[in-house]
């Protein structure tokens, strides 16, 4: 028998939750970059959970949609990323002051 | 078989995202990203979204994950840090606290109703043919304008990532 949607969708709350937070909680910058990867993918389960219960192919095309825009964005970010912290030995968010009073 | 499939692979995914957010090398942390990337996967084929199950395991945990390693080899920060210290105080709990919050609100916001909505909007995908078909039908048709955008965006990103990433050989004028 089927798994019901409302399964799958709570996972993707807890999968979108768990990013969140180590969105938040995280000074490493590469970490708390995987951790919108992890709320990226969240949402993708979310539109193909949906996708099936409404027997929809919007929602595979939508999810088509957010890969390609979450590998451009893999890419600026990682290039912005190593622009930065080029010349420092480590990668904390905490280092990026410049603008501090 | 369904619930076990479905049960392996959420508790793969779970496992996976706290891996990521509690590993203090980034290293095991993008190797965590990886298994639940995977585990992502199996629950799009378990929902008959075989084209987005293989893209998945190809651009994400074949490029992307592999691009992130890169990125920690190229920087040199491949070691742990240590999580004991919080340098800023109380930054744990509210962030802990705020994702509960999140949660709640979601699942509080879902308690009633779950689904709602017309169905089969953009077409259906229960009936003949393959899902890549379908989904290739939908690409080329409906969405065509997006599906052309995303070119352009590509392009953009290219040229954005040389930019940023080349080393500025000619010093400015004096």
């Amino acid at each position: 028998m089927k798994v019901p949607g409302a399964w799958y969708l709570a996972l993707a709350a807890m999968l979108f939750t768990i990013g969140a937070v180590g969105l938040l909680v995280r000074r490493n910058v590469l970490v708390m970059f995987m951790c919108i990867e992890l709320m990226l993918n969240a949402v993708n389960l979310t539109f193909v959970t949906y996708a099936r219960l409404l027997d929809d192919i919007g929602g595979q095309s939508i999810v088509f949609f957010v890969l390609v825009v979450a590998a451009a964005e893999v890419v600026v970010g990682l290039g912005i990323i190593v622009s930065i912290f080029r010349r420092r030995t480590d990668a904390t968010a905490d280092d990026v002051s410049l603008l501090k009073g | 078989m369904d619930w076990f499939v479905f049960t392996v692979a959420a508790v793969a995914t779970l496992a996976g995202a706290l891996g990521v957010v509690l590993s203090a090398n980034p290293v095991h942390a993008a190797l965590m990203l990886v298994m639940t990337l995977f585990a992502v996967a199996v629950l799009f084929v378990a929902q008959a979204a075989h084209f987005l199950a293989a893209v998945q395991v190809i651009v994400y945990a074949g490029a992307i994950v592999v691009l992130f390693l890169f990125v920690i080899m190229l920087l040199g920060i491949d070691k742990s840090e240590n999580l004991r210290i919080d340098p800023l105080k109380g930054q744990r709990p509210f962030g802990v606290l705020a994702g509960l919050l999140v949660l709640g609100g979601v699942l509080l916001l879902a308690r009633t109703t779950w689904v709602s909505g017309a169905m089969s909007v953009a077409g259906p995908i229960s009936g003949e043919g393959s899902n890549v078909e379908k989904l290739a039908r939908s690409l080329f048709t409906r969405y065509i304008l997006a599906f052309e955008a995303t070119s352009v965006l590509l392009v953009i990103a290219v040229v954005g990532a040389v930019a940023l990433a080349r080393r500025s050989s000619e010093t400015p004028a004096p």
